[in-house]
């Protein structure tokens, strides 16, 4: 156990505790699982206007090439991810993945093309872990800098466009996963149209120093509430996003998760840069024959919340499970209880009823599309 | 009639050998908006410490606990339906079941308020 003083501390904790935020330890730092609106109000707030989210935790990092031409840190790059990144504009963003030799996932992360170096967003937990991992892969090539001291700030949800518009009018002719520096205020700040929330919305790369006056300006616009993790939680299982370390790990591929769509056709069996990525046998043999089992969205069938590990069953009597649950809760927008897990394929077609094992009782599920609720990114 | 409390954050309000238990205002706020509430059938024989209810909140489940050897009598349906009521009511209309005591002297070793108080301050 970590102890409360061992943890580490984002710029905005401060405002976590003058907002009256609820702290709980989360990939070692201290962080906000709600404020005193709670999880459900912050939820449905950021679904109607703008929620401001400290995701200071997460690890930002830039991958410089030594040469000065960026497709030498791009084919660096792609050796530890299946991703395209030397296909990626400057001045755009996309989802990546980063994968193991047994094709697992070891992380994944985005990647925004920065015109002279890619910026990279980790998760807190793999921090040190990725910087290992990029360093023996680009290390040779490029300059790893570690940019952890920094601030991140999300904001998300409908009016986060006219929010960010009175700071900078620029931010709103951003498209979906474009990517820009933009003067906030005075503030230098790396603007990024994403998120994970399944809204429109930013994320918001600032100094350390910068990162408590830029959230106070943006908490000062009457849209916008302070949102801890427990919404964010919620908000991006009713999106269908993957939570690393839940949905996606070392075991799952990113076939069986669904995550096809990161996996660009140059990459694939047959394209310019087939393979050449950790794992590149099984996942490209999966990308061709389709996997055993899948990930699936779980619409409980009751009222009652069926929750991360949770087994799921063909049926009300049989001994042995078929399928677990890795992420699972209430969806406060959906209006019902949602859930995310893996099945066999023959079991992932949308309809299919299964039962998830809940206090003992075999509770019926339906396999759902995804997302729950309907991404609203500005595309 | 005597209120009492228990170590777990629930209350009872005694009338002779039926005790009516819901969680204290003070659960309430710490588990948050709860979204679903599953209750005791009436007629179930519990044991003192055995789960009576589950609760749940956007984030966790949690559990009630039965706060004496009794029998459920009745459970409030209310807030199955709706369980915002232990939220905004959770020592009135958000009371969870009634319990009929096997032994109604048990309730002297609960709490009274005062003790009660002096746990969550």
């Amino acid at each position: 156990m970590t102890s409360e003083s061992a943890l580490l501390k984002t710029p905005l904790h401060p405002l976590h505790l003058e907002l009256g935020a609820r702290m709980v330890p989360f990939a070692g730092y201290a962080m906000p699982v709600h404020y005193p609106l709670g999880v459900l109000k912050e939820h449905l707030h950021t679904r109607a206007r703008a929620g401001l989210f400290d995701v200071s935790h997460m690890g930002q990092l830039l991958v410089r090439p030594k040469s000065g031409t960026l497709d030498d840190a791009a084919l660096a790059l792609e050796t530890i991810t299946p991703v395209s990144v030397k296909g990626l504009k400057e001045g755009r963003q996309r989802y990546g993945l980063l994968t193991n030799a047994d094709g697992g996932l070891a992380d994944d992360l985005m990647i925004a093309n920065r015109g002279d170096h890619f910026y990279l967003v980790v998760n807190a937990a793999c921090k040190a872990q990725d910087m290992a991992l990029i360093e023996a892969a680009c290390g040779a090539s490029c300059m790893v800098e570690a940019q952890f001291d920094r601030a991140l700030l999300a904001l998300q949800g409908p009016d986060a466009a006219a929010v960010l518009k009175d700071m900078a009018p620029q931010a709103a002719e951003m498209r979906f996963m474009d990517v820009r520096s933009i003067d906030l205020d005075g503030i230098n700040a790396v603007v990024s149209r994403s998120g994970y929330t399944g809204e429109d919305g930013y994320e918001i790369s600032v100094a350390a120093g910068d990162g408590e006056k830029l959230a106070r300006r943006l908490l000062s616009h009457p849209a916008v509430e302070a949102i801890g993790l427990g919404a964010r939680d919620s908000l991006r299982l009713e999106a269908g996003l993957c939570l690393y370390g839940h949905d996606i790990d070392a075991e799952t591929t990113p076939v069986e998760a669904g995550l096809n769509w990161a996996i660009q056709k140059v990459r694939r069996a047959d394209g310019e840069r087939a393979g050449g990525f950790p794992g590149a046998d099984v996942i490209l043999a999966q990308l061709q024959d389709g996997p055993e089992r899948l990930r699936v969205g779980l619409a409980p069938e009751g009222r009652a919340p069926v929750r991360e590990g949770a087994s799921l069953y063909r049926n009300e009597t049989d001994d042995k499970p078929v399928g677990r649950v890795t992420s699972g809760g209430f969806g406060p927008s959906y209006g019902g209880p949602v859930a995310m897990g893996y099945v066999p394929h023959e079991l992932s077609d949308a309809g299919t009823v299964l039962y998830a094992e809940v206090r003992g009782k075999r509770l019926a599920v339906r396999v759902a599309a995804l997302p729950f609720v309907p991404h609203s990114y500005h595309r | 009639m005597t209120i009492k409390y228990t170590s777990d954050h629930e209350w009872l309000k005694i009338e002779g050998d039926i005790a009516t238990v819901g969680i204290t205002a003070h659960a309430a706020e710490q588990l948050g908006d709860l979204v679903f509430v599953e209750l005791p059938e009436p007629g179930t024989t519990l044991e003192k410490g055995a789960e009576a209810a589950t609760v749940e909140s956007v984030k966790a489940a949690s559990e009630v606990y039965c706060p004496l050897d009794g029998e459920i009598t009745e459970a409030n349906e209310a807030i199955s339906s709706d369980p915002a009521l232990v939220n905004s009511d959770p020592t009135g209309d958000g009371w969870f079941f009634t319990l009929k005591l096997s032994n109604a002297a048990d309730a002297d070793e609960l709490l009274d308020e005062a003790a009660y108080k002096a746990l969550i301050d």
